[in-house]
């Protein structure tokens, strides 16, 4: 085992008091510029946000339990899918994955921050706000916004309650606030990749996760104008009277769904190819195996950001959409299958070959893509123009989506936390505890979503509060899956706390694994690098007697 | 699989005599590269916002509602568009006297630019309160005032970062590290004159 040898630097030693401890809480509460604080502080806010959406899950599977409408009205039903999609989606898959980026990409790529540390803190002081705003509309005399997280004018700007004040307004202003902070930060990740390289970190030296956090952050500078903009004139109708998608006054609804969905389509990639990411850095260090085709996975990953930026209208099959335009985009859209097929092609052949480690960061990237297999061939289905239409607006886009959302972004990201845990705490986690988290969670998961995709073809429609009694048997299962899945929460919460205050303390590379993270100390130094390391070889060198990094410090 | 990729290979092996990486020491090169991302970003709003209207223009019929004649071409709205185009000459002038370190030279034409756009905001506000038509009158009101008053607050958030950098030229050791802060700050303000060209197309020019 070559790769003991990067174990070799010591790490330094902090001399802290209590005071230095104090300190050491305190930073996370102010405007730090530090990207590994940023990074925390990102991850626990997206976490608090998760749990609330998490919760909002569990009384909408409580309400479909039976086939009447008995646990919440119909309008706070409405409110809160609504809230539910919005939260998971804005405040937690695109925060937390930002946040593990955050603290990630300056250690992986060798630099001492990330390229604007300022505009860096000022991305993350606009999120908690947003999402705060985004609840307070609870509190509002007519409620949340009601319209789906995809709030499709016309039903989307009548404000039917006639307040100024009202939760789609909430909503508008909620989503281009988190709009903006957004491509702040990706102008941030773009410029800190392209610019903050150490010497001899090349592009095809860079870590999968790097390509793919590189891609999908391009994703966001390029799409996500459209949406904000799209939100921004949405915002407009509702409160300023102007008639951009208003039908009867010489707008056109139809141009806010292709707004929608020109970003919304991307953006299922600006989450999915991270998680790739996670994926792609977890295998190969539990196989004790290089990356298979490392290259082949960089070129897809850039592949995959490419063509879901033109696949978009197949959200509009059934939308009015012109037959050539349909057909064109079903094309489009199925090509999508061949890059990730090479990905899981990719992982499958590096565990194939492999000495597996089955610990807990290791399970959740093999259920991830095992679940990931499952939502990719639903995704395939549902692109066939044909198929879609028999589907649409059932439960089996419901489950196609969460198999993607839950089943493999989530997962990714509960496998990165695990996977860097060590590093971003100083900490080991429990082992044990981990496992019950992951079997609790890979249980409850398909529990919960996979009645979805018969239901779907059952004909059950999305989006209701009451059905008809025969969907009843596949509702209550997935309502168990999902009460299951709540407190598998619980495992990791517990776990997270008492690592974090009383864990044992973690060594420079628990993993063996290779990286340039994995060479300094748990948790890194302040500016990360005392001497910026030079790049000599192409990353996952695993098994390989070649040192894959040297700086001054490590060859002394 | 690797062969399909031949080419990149080519370009890794110039890459590694010339070491390869970022130039994270090049702090003017991050700064403007910074820049460029954002304004793609920003322009790629402005674009959402034209295409909306111009969509909405081709299958609108008839795109001005009864008794409602459109955007005017004044004379008045010319010349402030004049005014703000000429003044992306005043900038790259006061950059040109920056770079050769009169000071008081840039102060001066930096000050003008801002003035000039402080004319051109003037004259837009004079020209909304001129027009026959409102915010809520079909979907012509909304793409006008909407995109012009989103190119307008462009236009003053260039002035305010003028100002700062007019305030911190006094500032002593202010330019030691050169001075790209007011490079950026020129290059976004020919940006912001660049997408008026088009806006003052499509609203002025095209009948
Ligand atoms: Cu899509």
């Amino acid at each position: 085992m070559t790769n003991n040898s990067i174990q070799n630097i010591d790490s330094p030693i902090d001399p802290e008091g209590s005071q230095g401890e104090l300190e050491e809480w305190w930073r996370y509460f102010t405007f730090n510029k530090d990207h590994k604080v940023i990074g925390i502080q990102y991850l626990v806010t997206a976490f608090i946000f998760f749990l609330i959406a998490g919760f909002m899950a569990m009384v909408i599977r409580g309400e479909l339990i039976t086939p009447e409408s008995d646990l919440v009205d119909r309008p706070l039903y409405n409110g809160l899918f609504t809230m539910h999609a919005t939260l998971m989606i804005f405040l937690w898959i695109v925060p937390s994955l930002v946040g593990l980026a955050n603290f990630l990409v300056p250690l992986m790529i060798g630099a001492k921050d990330m390229a604007f540390p300022f505009l860096n803190a000022l991305s993350f002081w606009m999120v908690p706000p947003a999402g705060i705003l985004l609840l307070s509309s609870f509190l509002l005399p007519a409620g949340t916004a009601q319209a789906g997280w995809w709030s499709y004018p016309p039903l989307s700007t009548q404000n039917p309650s006639g307040y100024l004040l009202n939760g789609q307004l909430f909503w508008c202003l909620s989503v281009v606030f988190l709009g903006i902070s957004s491509i702040m930060a990706a102008v941030n990740f773009v410029t800190t990749i392209i610019r903050l390289r150490a010497p001899g970190m090349i592009f095809f030296r860079m870590p999968i996760f790097i390509w793919s956090v590189f891609s999908a952050q391009l994703l966001q500078l390029i799409f996500l104008p459209s949406l904000t903009g799209g939100v921004l004139l949405l915002l407009c109708d509702l409160s300023l009277g102007t008639n951009f998608f208003q039908p009867d006054r010489g707008g056109d609804p139809m141009l806010y769904q292709h707004m929608f969905w020109f970003y919304s389509h991307p953006t299922v990639y600006v989450w999915a190819l991270p998680a790739f990411g996670i994926f792609s850095e977890i295998i190969p260090a539990f196989s004790r195996n290089p990356l298979f085709g490392y290259r082949s996975v960089a070129m897809a990953t850039l592949a995959l950001a490419f063509v879901s930026s033109i696949v978009w209208v197949h959200h509009l099959f059934a939308s009015g959409t012109p037959e050539w335009m349909r057909i064109l985009f079903m094309f489009t859209s199925e090509l999508a299958a061949v890059p990730t097929g090479i990905k899981v092609f990719a992982w499958t052949a590096t565990v194939w070959r492999g000495k597996l480690h089955m610990t807990t960061p290791m399970l959740f990237a093999l259920g991830g893509v095992v679940m990931f297999l499952f939502g990719g061939i639903t995704g395939v289905m549902l692109g066939a123009m044909p198929f879609d239409l028999h589907v649409n607006n059932t439960y089996f886009i419901v489950g196609h989506f969460h198999y993607i959302v839950y089943n493999t972004i989530t997962l990714a990201m509960f496998g990165g936390l695990y996977f860097w845990f060590p590093k971003i705490t100083g900490r080991m986690y429990n082992e044990g505890w981990g496992k019950i988290h992951f079997w609790l969670t890979f249980i409850g998961a398909n529990l919960t979503f996979f009645p979805m995709i018969p239901l779907g073809l059952q004909g059950m429609v999305r989006r209701v509060a009451s059905y008809e009694p025969q969907y009843q048997f596949w509702n209550v299962v997935a309502s168990l899956g999902a009460f299951l899945l709540g407190v598998s929460i619980l495992p990791f919460i517990a776990n997270v706390v008492i690592s974090w205050l009383q864990g044992t303390k973690a060594p420079n590379n628990p993993w063996f694994a290779t990286g340039l993270e994995w060479k300094i100390s748990s948790p890194p130094p302040k500016e990360n690098f005392d001497e910026i390391p030079t790049v000599t070889a192409p990353p996952y060198s695993y098994g390989k007697p070649k040192t894959w990094a040297s700086s001054p410090t490590t060859e002394g | 699989m690797e062969n399909i990729f031949g080419s990149f290979r080519q370009l890794r092996r110039s890459r590694i005599q010339g070491r390869g990486g970022g130039k994270p020491e090049d702090d003017r090169g991050k700064v403007l590269f910074g820049v460029l991302a954002f304004m793609m970003s920003e322009s790629l709003v402005f674009m959402s916002f034209i295409t909306a209207y111009i969509g909405l223009r081709l299958s609108t019929s008839p795109w001005q509602p009864p008794g409602v004649s459109g955007p005017k071409l004044s004379s008045e709205t010319i010349i402030t568009s004049v005014v703000l185009l000429s003044s992306s000459l005043v900038i790259y002038l006061a950059e040109r006297a920056l770079k050769r370190r009169k000071v008081n030279r840039f102060r001066w034409l930096w000050a003008t630019t801002t003035a000039m756009g402080a004319y051109f905001l003037y004259g837009e506000v004079k020209d909304w309160l001129s027009e026959d038509f409102s915010l809520s009158t079909g979907a012509i009101g909304g793409t006008f005032y909407i995109i012009t008053g989103f190119h307008g607050l462009h236009v003053f958030v260039g002035m305010l970062l003028q100002t700062i950098m007019l305030f911190r030229s006094f500032i002593r050791g202010n330019y030691d590290k050169g001075h790209y802060g007011v490079t950026a700050v020129s290059w976004f303000w020919h940006f912001v004159d660049a997408i008026w060209v088009i806006v003052f197309s499509i609203f002025f020019l095209w009948r």
